[in-house]
């Protein structure tokens, strides 16, 4: 198996690596070159390197496009070594990281105190790196095992609770992998009061009962299991400088970590598109033939090709679009994909195909135009080195995944990668490969429609609002974090953040759902409005582009202006705050007919007189109701 | 691998660790001659020893070399 510790899914670092960070360290905007960098597989000494840049780059106010984060860590154990790896590794995810570390065996008072520094950072995020022996003594045959169980979750939960009263941040805690050594043997894991028993018995209520919104899991046994107990567990270098873990897995730590917080922002990736000659299947198929590929049972390669293909749809199943990008004749292509008994995937499961004999670039881009999606949402596997260099260097966005010769590692490095990482799992994800599938049944019927009026008619479209509704904010936030075109002020918001606003009496959050005649489009649009001297500032409106043209904005502004004439308010004051991405709804206010009304901060400011609103007749039917 | 070979490759960890490519080993050096060669930064300088090498230094050992000669001697008797 390929070495997860080393990032095998990554391109090795360029040889005059420590010349790059220099070059970088003197350049008038960082970002881009700095996340372009950290997206190789680096060490640790490597990663340590880079920091040092992405902190000289965020002091000197150099770091965009890198979105800022700060993280408050708090940990057992020595945090000087993991500090540079998540600054290092949190660029690789679009995130210029600062973090806070608690002293060393402070971490209660370190939680309670709001004049830490921990605290005074502000941060979005708290990670509690806490390991088998923050709860647990070594060698351990505990005499009240349940007692010492319940304590250790108390203990975390006390710690969650301390953090939620003084800060808005989003909490990670850790699962304890349990070092190896076995006091009976086989009995460990039976007997209550060992190791192996405890931690066990931790992790399950862990997840049972600390894990919920806003509480997300960094599952480290899992990345101990992967690696092996007996290189986690370093015992010299933990007597040494009480490192929690071997060094050599710090990158690998920090790279789990990172993308949680990449999640967390919303960074996540969402379209996996596949070469297919000796990537989806073995051969060439217009050299082979369809008889002459390679692909499944009874030949040890063709099943290592089918196990990529098993792999990417059980993605698919998790709400991750799959896509084609091939240099080949279509028609032959297709007629394999449809027509070879062995295949696994066939042309429903794929949400776009380019076949033809354009360059991958350009592919992939026509591939984000398809899906209306943007390319920094895109990940490519290609077995050709070629193809990936030019990729990689044409469009820096895509997560272009690094291959080894051997296929059967194909689908291993494909799920290491942590790609498509989510925090969470919604009917939404699941149901996302039929929603753009639909889009696409709808598209065709809008190029059959003469007129858009009645093609709009024809979807026979329901909008449903739901005011301050409890349940759906998880997915309320998704789509705040997530939206970058149609997104008036790209505030982003973590899911506590958002809880604070469902509760609070005088500000309205407003999730809309859309069905039509093809399917539920699911939540597509989450508006947040704080009131102001009798005004609500629209603090956040986001969208999902699947649902642009369709007139939907027009009846969100109708059901704000519904809910303002009933709360008394006279005014809607909406925010325009440009960022390089969502140029699409800079004449947003204006078509629904605010006017300009100077700036608030960065931001233009647009006012709607409530009581002179006229509504319009829209094609959308409309459900509302205010949760309790 | 001989120490002139060892001090060689040594010189080339030293450098990444310290990120300074004008480190120019000798065996009299200490901690005091390299800039940020402090407690931690010592720890990452066995660790990256350890793995560049592929040894295992015995617990506590490395904290008892006092100078580059020593340590240049020690990686080499390993490495032998």
């Amino acid at each position: 198996m390929v070495e997860p510790a080393l990032l095998p899914w990554l391109p090795a670092s360029p040889p005059d690596y420590r010349a790059h960070c220099a070059d970088i360290d003197t350049m008038a905007q960082r970002g881009t070159a700095l996340r372009r960098l950290a997206g190789h597989a680096l060490g640790t000494n490597e990663l340590q390197r880079l920091a040092r840049s992405i902190i000289q780059a965020v002091n000197d106010g150099t770091a965009a496009p890198l979105q800022s984060f700060a993280l408050g860590l708090v940990s057992n154990s020595t945090t000087d070594f993991i500090v540079p790896a998540l600054i290092g590794s949190a660029a690789r995810h679009g995130v210029a990281l600062r973090v806070a570390a608690a002293p060393f065996g402070m971490t209660m008072q370190a939680a309670l105190d709001p004049a830490s520094e921990l605290l005074q950072i502000r941060p979005d995020a708290i990670l509690l790196a806490l390991d088998y022996r923050a709860y647990f003594n070594d060698y351990a045959l505990d005499d009240d095992p349940m007692a010492s169980v319940s304590a250790a979750i108390a203990k975390l939960q006390a710690m969650i609770a301390a953090f939620a009263d003084v800060s808005k941040a989003a909490i990670l805690v850790q699962t304890i992998a349990a070092p190896p050594e076995r006091l009976f043997g086989s009995l460990d894991r039976h007997q209550p009061g060992t190791a192996a028993w405890l931690a066990a018995a931790f992790n399950q209520r862990l997840s049972d009962e600390v894990l919920r919104p806003g509480v997300n899991l960094l599952d480290v046994e899992a990345l101990a299991n992967c690696v092996g107990l007996a290189a986690w567990f370093d015992r010299s270098q933990h007597m040494t400088a009480r490192l929690p873990f071997a060094n050599r897995f710090i990158p690998l730590y920090a790279e789990h970590a990172a993308r949680l917080i990449g999640a967390i922002r919303g960074h996540s990736r969402k379209v996996l598109v596949l070469d297919l000659d000796n990537t989806l299947w073995g051969g060439v198929i217009g050299d082979d033939g369809i008889d002459g590929i390679r692909l499944g049972q009874g030949d040890p390669r063709g099943e290592a090709f089918q196990d990529l293909q098993r792999a990417a749809l059980a993605l698919k199943r998790r709400g991750v679009l799959l896509a084609v990008s091939s240099k080949n004749d279509e028609a032959l292509a297709r007629q394999a994909i449809r027509e070879h008994p062995e295949m696994v995937l066939r042309e429903d499961d794929f949400s776009a195909m380019q076949i033809n004999w354009s360059d991958k670039a350009t592919n992939l881009e026509a591939l984000a135009e398809r899906l209306s999606l943007g390319v920094d949402s895109f990940v490519f596997m290609d077995d050709n080195p070629v193809e990936r260099a030019q990729v990689r260097s044409a469009l820096p966005q895509v997560l272009v995944l690094e291959l080894p010769s051997d296929p059967a590692e194909y689908a291993a490095v494909l799920l290491a990668s942590g790609a498509f990482e989510a925090i969470g799992f919604s009917d939404e994800d699941r149901q996302r490969s039929e929603q753009y599938a639909a889009n696409a049944r709808r598209d065709s019927l809008a190029a059959q429609s003469r007129d858009l009026a009645g093609f709009l008619e024809s979807l026979r479209m329901r909008g449903t609002f739901v005011a301050d509704g409890a349940i759906g904010w998880s997915r309320f936030t998704q789509l705040i974090n997530k939206s970058n075109q149609f997104n008036l002020t790209t505030k982003r918001y973590t899911e506590s953040q958002v809880a604070d606003y469902v509760a609070a009496p005088d500000v309205l959050t407003l999730q809309v759902r859309l069905t039509d005649q093809f399917g539920d489009n699911g939540m597509i649009c989450s508006v947040i409005a704080c009131p102001r001297d009798g005004a609500w500032v629209l603090d956040t409106w986001v969208m999902s582009c699947r649902v642009l043209g369709r007139r939907v904005e027009e009846a969100v502004l109708n059901e704000i202006v519904r809910r303002a004439l009933a709360a008394g308010i006279g005014q809607l004051v909406g925010l325009y705050r440009p960022t390089p991405r969502n140029g699409l709804v800079r004449d947003h206010y204006r078509k629904l007919g605010f006017h300009q009304d100077g700036h608030d901060g960065d931001a233009e400011r647009w006012m709607l007189d409530v009581a002179s609103y006229e509504p319009a007749a829209l094609p959308i039917a409309c459900d509302t109701s205010t949760a309790a | 691998m001989g120490a002139d070979d060892v001090a060689r490759r040594l010189e080339a960890v030293f450098r990444d660790v310290f990120d300074d490519d004008k480190i120019t080993l000798s065996p009299e050096m200490t901690a005091a001659d390299v800039d940020g060669w402090d407690s931690v930064a010592n720890i990452r300088l066995m660790v990256s020893i350890e793995e560049d090498f592929r040894i295992r230094f015995d617990v506590g050992e490395f904290q008892e070399y006092r100078n580059v000669g020593e340590l240049i001697a020690a990686v080499a008797r390993r490495v032998s």
